[in-house]
């Protein structure tokens, strides 16, 4: 029973960055369809960015900033428009497997540019223990649930409260109507693009501490994210983040519960039974069929 | 027959001589490029089939590769001939590409790739954890290869013609298929399903057919993946390799029937003709693909197919303008 425990709290902290990929991967489904299969490399990345500077010598807070406003200008503005804007209108699959090869170039950049080797990155979480009603709790998951969980409601509070975040969701749900009263659709797109940024650069700051900086990273990252957004219902924000906390936990139980080998099918037959009986996912709306 | 049949024909007869000739003095590693070059033109003309033609998004190809190596492997190892393992993937690969076409049933375009992504995952899993049946991670080595008319194999050009003459029937067995009333049927399910449905097709069939026959493409290409290397392990058919075969089919031109060709000759050979640049070759062939993409994103034979309309139209409204200019001049 303690073991439990300690498994569903650690499940929670891998499962809450999972979310913040997810979330980030829907609100780009969302706003412009677009599929991103380099959502996995885009977390892999900032962590180099951030490790790059440190080695030029910069403190490690300053690295973060700079590292967050590289990965908005490359991950957010310079993926929108190289890439999302000028090949959007020919459809889906394109863009998704222009994606792809995004991700292989990534990967090989990380791999060319930094090492083939895994390199230790600072934890912004002090290490150590706390007890918690007689428990023995690891500081970074702890850490890394509470700011996961904030990033989460700031992000919520902003799409549901404020008046950008109402403007972001008609762009979503209808852009022509959006843009008749008086939406800036375009900007708004745009945004998503950044948020999502800062979304894989936040997950990046906070998974590379447990999974060391390699250039690898993404693969096993993106598609834990994409099961997540998939899990939770692929159209909506707090589905992606069910979705990511449930693949979080699941994978963590079924490690120490099933068996090792197979730990990562879990979350496979998962999604697999998902699609089958309620394919817009847990919390997602159905699509409609266009003739 | 036209002067541009004609030239088809006779290109098309230069560009097989050349397969057949040009190799013949090639070294054993320029030898292994190319047969692995029909190799994978064979998968990918099987995806190319679920997703060119019936338009079924499909990121378990290389999963259908494994299977099919993995069959190959298992029983020529333990002595039985390699056409009996092709059979055998070939069923295999067909029922449970049929399976896996059920839940597109189902789901629509994107839901299905999500599937089929799962499926790829599944099968590496067992490929890697099943060492009663694959050996696991230290994989099935010395897998011989087969003797055609009694003729051996064994060396590397012999084998590319294995490889060359497979894809030939392979070739020639798709270039039949979607031109009979199943190919028709399989781009009416891409164009528009729920009018194909409405015009009498039994598009529940027709789906399940283009993954089944898709799948079992995969299969063929795996039993002679296993020969082909002689070594077989779970590492090549991880997921990474479904989606290489969905880039090929991608860039080549999805739907095209040539396009496989060119896509897994830019997927095989390209990456070969960067290796000069050491480190940086898989980074120039992600920017190439990502270029070519935005440029056409209808791959290659997209690019040749605008250019070939676009000549069309100008020819017909040169027509149409001496048709306009007779007529008025006429009194």
């Amino acid at each position: 029973m303690s073991n439990l425990l300690d498994l569903l709290i650690a499940g929670l902290a891998t499962g809450a960055i999972y979310a913040i990929v997810a979330v980030g991967f829907t609100l780009l489904w969302q706003t412009s369809q677009t599929i991103n299969f380099a959502q996995g490399e885009f977390v892999m990345l900032p962590a180099f960015l951030m490790l790059a500077v440190m080695h030029a010598g910069a403190p490690f807070w300053l690295a973060i900033l700079i590292g967050i406003a590289l990965s908005l200008l490359l991950l957010g503005l310079g993926f929108k428009m190289l890439l999302v804007d000028p090949m959007l209108r020919h459809g889906v699959l394109p863009l998704a497997i222009a994606t792809m090869a995004l991700a292989i170039g990534i990967k090989e950049a990380a791999k060319q540019f930094w090492s083939a080797e895994a390199s230790p990155f600072p934890s912004i979480i002090p290490g150590g223990d706390v007890t918690i009603f007689g428990r023995v709790v690891a500081l970074q998951s702890i850490g890394v649930l509470v700011l996961a969980i904030l990033a989460v409601l700031g992000l919520t509070t902003l799409l549901n409260r404020t008046s950008i975040g109402h403007q972001m969701q008609a762009a979503a749900q209808n852009p022509t109507v959006a843009r008749i009263i008086g939406v800036p659709v375009e900007r708004m797109i745009l945004l998503t693009f950044l948020i999502n940024a800062f979304l894989v650069a936040l997950a990046s700051l906070l998974i590379t501490p447990i999974y060391l900086a390699k250039f690898s990273n993404g693969e096993v990252l993106g598609q834990a994210a994409f099961i997540a957004a998939i899990v939770g219902g692929f159209n909506q924000v707090r589905g992606a983040i069910a979705g990511g906390l449930l693949i979080g936990v699941v994978d963590n139980l079924s490690a120490a519960y099933v068996s090792t080998q197979y730990r990562a099918a879990v979350p496979l037959v998962l999604l697999i039974a998902i699609i089958l009986f309620r394919p817009q996912g847990m919390l997602g709306r159905p699509e409609e069929r266009t003739v | 027959m036209t002067a541009a049949k004609t030239l088809k024909i006779g290109f098309g007869i230069v560009v097989i001589a050349a397969l057949i000739i040009v190799p013949m003095n090639f070294n054993r590693y320029g030898l292994f490029i190319l047969s692995q070059w029909a190799v994978m033109t064979i998968a990918a003309m099987g995806l190319n089939l679920t997703l060119g033609y019936a338009g079924q998004v499909s990121l378990a190809q290389g999963a259908f590769v494994g299977i099919g190596a993995y069959t190959a492997a298992i029983m020529t190892s333990s002595g039985l001939p390699l056409i009996g393992a092709l059979g055998v993937a070939i069923v295999l690969c067909f029922a449970i590409g049929w399976i896996l076409g059920y839940p597109a049933l189902r789901v629509q375009h994107h839901y299905l790739a999500f599937v089929t992504l799962a499926f790829s995952t599944l099968a590496f899993l067992v490929f890697r954890n099943e060492d009663w049946l694959t050996k696991g991670i230290y994989g099935i080595s010395n897998i011989p290869r087969p003797e055609i008319f009694g003729y051996p194999t064994r060396r590397p050009l012999p084998f590319y013609y294995v490889c060359l003459g497979s894809l030939g029937i392979v070739s020639l067995a798709v270039w039949w298929l979607i031109r009979s009333p199943w190919g028709r049927a399989f781009i009416a399910l891409r164009e528009n399903p729920v009018r194909a449905l409405s015009l009498g097709i039994d598009t529940r069939r027709y789906t399940l057919m283009a993954f089944a026959i898709g799948s079992a493409l995969g299969g063929v290409a795996g039993t002679l993946y296993a020969p082909l290397t002689q070594y077989v392990d779970p590492v090549p058919f991880h997921l990474s390799l479904s989606l290489d075969l969905l880039m090929m089919v991608i860039v080549g031109g999805s739907g095209f029937f040539f396009g496989p060709f060119l896509g897994a000759m830019i997927a095989v050979l390209l990456p070969e003709w960067l290796r000069f640049t050491q480190g940086y070759y898989l980074m120039l062939y992600a920017i190439a693909v990502i270029l070519l993409l935005i440029y056409s994103p209808t791959g290659i034979l997209g690019i040749l197919d605008r250019y070939i309309s676009e000549r069309r139209t100008k020819a017909a409204s040169a027509l149409r303008a001496v048709a306009k200019a007779k007529l008025e001049t006429a009194p």
